[in-house]
Parts: structure tokens; C-alpha cells; sequence
């Protein structure tokens, strides 16, 4: 998937030479998961540079950068270090629109590699997508797999908005069903890591069945999606695993079809429960479904504390967890 | 712990003068007009640390222009600069009066301050980009900005350019280099940086200019820029304009005790200046040469405008209730208008009876402006944005759950 992500960048910034990348350690050394490396080479300093650690003042730069006319794509090193850049994601990029009526926009990708599986304790493994979801004017997207994560990657860039791109950081290597005692699977011998060349979008909004099932609907994102994956090849429950892949704006008619043919739904992901994506989730299935659920809606999250650094696996929502929850919407 | 160690206190700074209290400046060290000298533009921001803690002066006492930084502006100019301050003035007082009546929310004043963004605004050039705060409207004044469209946002009516959405006085237009207003404080300071480093990137010659008050310069957004402009050599201009309070805090919350605003930029390693911000000539001459600076290649510069708040923060706010009210009158450097006026009177081109002439111009302008605005609306009464407008330009396209939202609004 870093190959895949670095594929996009290179084809984004031969295309289009407005597109410049920056961020703590993606210039020279190509950064910490190695997502950029080769590019400041490839394209030069102005390109492609380090910055200081200030997340929000690389934030606040790119969005001068963007009213200027540029399209920066800019990298935080963990999802669990944009905290400083909160007010100016959501005061100023999500807001330059509207507030401005289009006289001044933000075309900006923010990637951070975003969850848990690595023993990165609290500070290296949250999954904060609910508090971007939660904001007019932003995108959200977080790509399972290597084809989705420069599709997507690409979409983003070409998109006039402000789009926050998660990178499921577990994922970076390979897949990742949450059976962590397991030998760990390259992409290299999974159909999905298979990335076509070229500058192939794939557009945001469009959600993805990874698992057709005809018992339960199970929505997922990230590394979420093979956990739910291998939950149902382990239940024998014959669920529909739907990954999301755009959070913002959301598929809707995906999730309502498949909810209503199944009339089941398991909503699962790394992130904290309460006022979690899981719970708008949950309403819009309510909404939008409720008279063909057959049984009340679960959901399968981290837990509501920090994310732990031993208890590790004790927090992450495995398949076990996900299994259980499989049986149990089955029984009732 | 040793015998003579005592109990340790919070130290927290108080200004001078509260209400009650006689005002006494007697300790504001300001140096005589002319005094410091202009330095060539690429000058080693090092070799101008003393600017730091001076104050760049050049209308002296008897309203003569004096020293290095004189002589920049023809008698024209200053004309038309005199002009800008008086329709600003005019413009904030009509506008006051028309919060006062209900026609808007709220509104934000100039009152002595309004040399420092109409003297700026004429150091630089077509394409160039502002960040302003909100007291800077004096940029879009003297860029020749229509009167009319400040008032229409002013008034939230059907013909206001941001349709609604924003607070009054939180203009945008990139067509006049004004980049739309932040009510967060700060956080236009370091995209000024972004703006000026995509600038280089582009190999383009435009230039930024940001702008933060002295309360602000506290947020983290003020080192952030301070941070990237010195590490990229962004060409950039950050104007602090220090008019002594933020609402109710003095400046000395901000900054402590010792030093100064513009002294900040020391440890950045960028040429810092302070400059009279109430002196039109002394502010048009710094920006002039920080705006070249930075064209040329040099660098940022950290300009730090010394001004005072003559009036209110806003129209919700009361200033006697936590300064004296004769501070205003008691501020050693004077009215910006009053200087400019003494030294075109000086220079023997101007007279009492030209500047009664001309107020009254102005307040005729203003006062038309005025008419034709709230013929189209005001927030009370007339024509309105739809309030369709409200889901539009969220995103470039509305995405369906907004369409679905906006469908159960009923528009």
C-alpha cells in the first residue's frame, strides 16, 4: 500500500505541477512509512520538503498555499498528532468556501496513517475519523487496500475540497485480519494488491462489497473490512461486508440496499464507541431501514478508553469480537 | 530548601491605568521623529536589532516630515490618503450608529488606528494578498473596494457577496488582495506564510502580507509563522498592530514585562521593526521597504505597529468598565487624521476650511453608499439571501446528504 500511495503522488505530481507535498520527514528521507520517498528527488526541493514539526503550522501554511492556487498534499505523521492542526482544519480549510462564497478555496489533501495493530500505544493508534466527519465542508476517506489507496489518493487530489485521508496504518504491508499471532501476508499475494498504472481514480462517495452475503449486512472501513472478512469465513455467517472507503460523503444507497436485503447490520471500527462513525451509522440504518431489520443493530468498536499499549489486543475490535457479534444479530 | 527560601507567587501583569486612575505614558520611551535611520532593504535582519526596541517616526511634533523615511509620498498622495482615513472613519461611525438601530448584528470600529491599513495598503502592489483581522478594512478602502458591497455584507442583504454566512465586517476579495476573515483569531497569520511560500515555489514575484493584533501574537499560530517564514524565507510581510488592548486584556498579558512585540522576531532571525502606526507617512515608508524586501527576495519582515484601541472592541463591548476614559486622549502619539492634517496644513497644502470641505464630502459619500445599501436590505428589513444559500457552497458539489437536508429545510 506505501508503494501504491507513493504511485500517486508520482502520478499527481508529473500531471499537475501546482501539486506539492510536505510535512515532518517526507522530503529527504521520504518519511517515516516511507510514502514519499523518491519524490524530492524526483521533482525537487520546492516540491517536495520537510517541515517543521508544527502540525498546525503545516496545515495553516497548505491552506495559504491552496488559496494561492496551489494543491498541497501534505502528510501528518500520525493520525494521533493533527490534534494542534484541529482549528485549522475545521475553521479554516473546511470553512474558505462558503464563508468566502468560493472566492477563496482549499483543493488540500491531509494523508495521516490512522488505527491501531502495532503496539503504538496511545499516542500511535487512534482512529480519530468521527472528529472530521463531524465538520461541514471536509471529505473523508480511509482506503483498505493498496488499488483503493491510490484510486483513491488520486480522487482526492483531483477533488476541489478538502479531503482527510486516512491510511490504515496495519495495512501499510499488508492485509490484515486481526489474527495477530498469525505470519504476517504481504499484498503481493492478494488480488487487491494488485495496483493498475495510470492515473485511475476511484471516486469518492462509492462505497465497495468485499464479501456478497445474504444473512447480514456488516459495515467496515480500513482494516476493519478484513477482520469483518475473516469473522464471517470463521461464523459460517453469510454476511455482506461493505467497506465503506468514503466516510464523506457517505454511500447511503449502498448501505440502505444491502441492509434491507439482509435486514441484519453489524457496524465495526478501531475507533472509541461513544459518538463514534458507528453511531450515525447506526441512526441512518434506523432511518432508513427500519422496518426491514429483523433484529437490533451492533456495533463492534474499540472500547471507550485510550487506545493501550499491552492490552493491545484486548482493545482492538478482532475476530473473534466481530464473530461474536455475527452470531448474535443471527440469534435474535 | 535553604533558609531563606520563601513561598513562590504568580506574577500576574497589570496595566498601568484602570478606570478611575489619571493615565501616565510617562514610561512609553518614544524617540523623536527621524530618528532612526532607513536601512537598504537586503539588510542583515542582525544589524537591525536595535529596531526592535526603537520606533520608526517621521511626522515630528510640528507636523513636519523628517529623517530617512520622509519624502516617499507626493502632496497627491497624501491627499488621497487623508481621504481613505476620513472614509473610514465616516464609514465606522455610520456603521456604529447603524448597529445602534438595529439594521445590523454587530460591527467592529477603527477609531485611531486607521493609519496602519491605509498606509499600508499603498506599499503594495496589484495581486499582492493580504490575511487581515478584523480591523484592517482600511485596505479595501484605499484599494478602491465599492463602499456599497462593505455595507451590503455589513447588512447581510440580498446583495451581500458572502450571501449571509459571515459575521458582519468578515469581508472577503481576492480581487482586492483581502483574504476572507477569520474570526478565529490568529489563524490567518501562518496561511499568509503559505500563500507567500507558494508564491516562491511558482517563481512568482506577489508577496503576502499577514496581519495579527497584539493579544493574538499569544497563539500558537503566531510562532507557527514566525517558524515557517524564517525557516523558508517566505516573502511575506507580518504586521502586528499593537493597540495596547484585546478587549480587556492589556498588552502585557501577551507579552510580559520586558521587551517587545517586534522583538520577537529576534530569535527568528527576522528583521523586526516598530513603527508609529499613527503616523500615515512613518507606516506607508516601513511597509514600502518591508514589501520590497520581501519582492526582492530578502525575506520576511515582523512590523509592529504601534497604535492605540481609541474606541471599543466591537459593539459589544464597554472599554470604560476596565480602562480610564481619558487614556484615549492621553495617547502620546496622538490622532492619525489630526497628523496627517497638521502636516499637509505644514507643508501649506491644506487648510482648515479644505478639511471641513472634505469631511463633509466624505460623509456625503458615505452617506449615498449608505442609501443605496439599505435600499437592497438590511438584517432587519428588505430583501434577504435565500436561505437556500446556506447549503450552497459547502462543497463545490452538494453532496447528497446535504441535498436531503436541504430538501427537509422546505428549499
Amino acid at each position: 500500500m506505501i508503494e501504491a500511495i507513493r504511485e500517486a503522488h508520482d502520478v499527481a505530481m508529473a500531471a499537475d505541477e501546482r501539486v506539492v507535498v510536505f510535512g515532518e520527514d517526507v522530503g529527504f528521507f521520504g518519511g517515516v512509512f516511507r510514502c514519499t520517498a523518491g519524490l524530492q528527488e524526483k521533482y525537487g526541493k520546492s516540491r517536495c520538503f520537510d517541515a517543521p514539526i508544527n502540525e498546525s503550522g503545516i496545515v495553516g501554511t497548505a491552506i495559504g498555499m491552496a488559496a494561492y492556487g496551489l494543491k498541497p498534499v501534505i502528510e501528518i505523521q500520525f493520525a494521533d498528532y493533527v490534534y494542534p492542526a484541529y482549528d485549522q482544519i475545521v475553521s479554516e480549510a473546511a470553512r474558505l468556501r462558503h464563508r468566502s462564497n468560493a472566492d477563496f478555496t482549499c483543493p488540500l489533501v491531509i494523508r495521516m496513517p490512522t488505527g491501531g495493530g502495532i503496539f503504538g500505544g496511545q499516542t500511535h493508534s487512534q482512529s480519530p475519523e468521527a472528529l472530521f466527519t463531524h465538520v461541514s465542508g471536509l471529505k473523508v476517506v480511509m482506503p483498505s487496500n493498496p488499488r483503493d489507496a491510490k484510486g483513491l489518493l488520486l480522487a482526492a487530489i483531483a477533488d476541489p475540497d478538502p479531503v482527510i485521508f486516512f491510511e490504515p496504518k496495519r495495512l501499510y504491508n499488508g492485509p490484515f485480519d486481526g489474527h495477530h499471532d498469525k505470519p504476517v501476508e504481504s499484498w503481493k499475494s492478494h488480488p487487491l494488491g494488485e495496483v493498475p498504472d495510470g492515473d485511475g481514480i476511484v471516486p469518492l462517495g462509492k462505497a465497495a462489497v468485499r464479501r456478497a452475503g445474504a444473512e447480514v449486512t456488516v459495515l467496515a472501513y480500513g482494516t476493519m473490512v478484513f477482520v469483518a472478512e475473516a469473522a464471517a469465513a470463521e461464523t459460517g455467517v453469510d454476511a455482506e461486508v461493505i467497506d465503506l472507503r468514503s466516510l464523506m460523503p457517505l454511500d447511503l444507497e449502498a448501505i440502505v440496499g444491502s441492509v434491507q436485503k439482509t435486514g441484519r447490520c453489524v457496524i465495526v471500527h478501531e475507533a472509541t464507541r461513544t459518538s463514534g462513525f458507528g453511531a450515525e451509522l447506526m441512526a441512518l440504518v434506523q432511518e432508513h431501514c427500519f422496518y426491514h431489520l429483523e433484529a437490533p443493530v451492533i456495533r463492534v468498536t474499540g472500547w471507550d478508553t485510550p487506545y493501550p499499549h499491552a492490552q493491545e489486543w484486548e482493545y482492538f475490535p478482532g475476530p473473534g469480537r466481530v464473530g461474536e457479534a455475527l452470531k448474535k444479530v443471527m440469534e435474535d | 530548601m535553604t533558609s531563606d527560601t520563601r513561598p513562590l507567587s504568580l506574577n500576574v501583569p497589570e496595566p498601568g491605568c484602570r478606570p478611575g486612575n489619571t493615565p501616565d505614558f510617562s514610561g512609553f520611551e518614544i524617540p523623536r521623529a527621524g530618528a532612526v535611520p532607513r536601512p537598504p532593504v537586503d539588510v542583515d535582519p542582525d544589524a537591525i536589532r536595535d529596531m526592535a526596541f526603537s520606533i520608526v517616526r517621521v511626522l515630528n511634533k510640528d507636523g513636519e516630515a523628517v529623517g530617512d523615511w520622509a519624502g516617499a509620498l507626493s502632496t497627491e498622495e497624501l491627499h488621497e490618503g487623508l481621504r481613505h482615513m476620513l472614509l473610514l472613519r465616516t464609514f465606522d461611525a455610520r456603521m456604529l450608529n447603524a448597529q445602534r438601530q438595529g439594521k445590523t448584528s454587530f460591527y467592529m470600529q477603527h477609531l485611531g488606528e486607521e493609519a496602519v491599513s491605509c498606509a499600508f495598503s499603498r506599499a503594495l502592489e496589484p495581486g499582492d494578498m493580504n490575511f487581515p483581522t478584523y480591523r484592517q478594512a482600511g485596505l479595501l478602502i484605499a484599494s478602491g473596494y465599492p463602499m456599497v458591497t462593505m455595507m451590503n455584507q455589513i447588512y447581510s442583504n440580498a446583495e451581500d457577496p458572502l450571501h449571509g454566512r459571515q459575521l458582519p465586517i468578515m469581508y472577503s476579495s481576492k480581487e482586492h488582495g483581502f483574504f476572507t476573515i477569520s474570526g478565529n483569531l490568529g489563524t490567518q497569520f501562518v496561511q499568509s506564510v503559505g500563500w507567500a511560500m507558494a508564491s516562491a515555489i511558482s517563481g512568482d514575484t506577489r508577496i503576502a502580507a499577514g496581519w495579527i493584533g497584539d493579544g493574538s501574537t499569544a497563539e500558537n499560530d503566531f510562532h507557527a509563522a514566525m517558524v515557517f517564514a524564517s525557516t523558508y524565507t517566505a516573502p511575506v510581510v507580518l504586521n502586528i498592530v499593537n493597540n495596547q488592548w484585546a478587549i480587556s486584556t492589556f498588552q502585557g498579558i501577551a507579552r510580559g514585562g520586558v521587551g517587545t512585540f517586534a522583538a520577537r522576531g529576534h530569535g527568528f532571525g527576522i528583521a523586526s521593526v516598530r513603527v508609529d502606526g499613527n503616523d500615515y507617512l512613518a507606516v506607508h515608508a516601513v511597509a514600502k521597504w518591508a514589501c520590497e524586501r520581501a519582492r526582492r527576495g530578502h525575506g520576511p519582515t515582523l512590523i509592529e505597529h504601534v497604535t492605540y484601541r481609541a474606541g471599543g472592541h466591537s459593539t459589544s463591548d464597554d472599554p470604560s468598565a476596565y480602562r480610564s476614559r481619558r487614556e484615549a486622549a492621553a495617547w502620546p502619539l496622538g490622532d492619525p487624521v489630526e497628523r496627517l492634517k497638521k502636516h499637509l496644513i505644514a507643508i501649506g497644502e491644506w487648510s482648515e476650511e479644505r478639511h471641513a470641505q472634505a469631511e463633509a464630502e466624505v460623509l456625503d459619500t458615505v452617506r449615498a453608499a449608505q442609501k443605496e445599501a439599505e435600499a437592497i436590505g438590511t438584517l432587519s428589513a428588505g430583501k434577504v439571501p435565500s436561505p437556500r444559500d446556506m447549503f450552497e457552497g459547502v462543497y463545490e458539489t452538494m453532496p447528497p446528504h446535504l441535498i436531503r437536508q436541504r430538501q427537509e429545510a422546505g428549499f
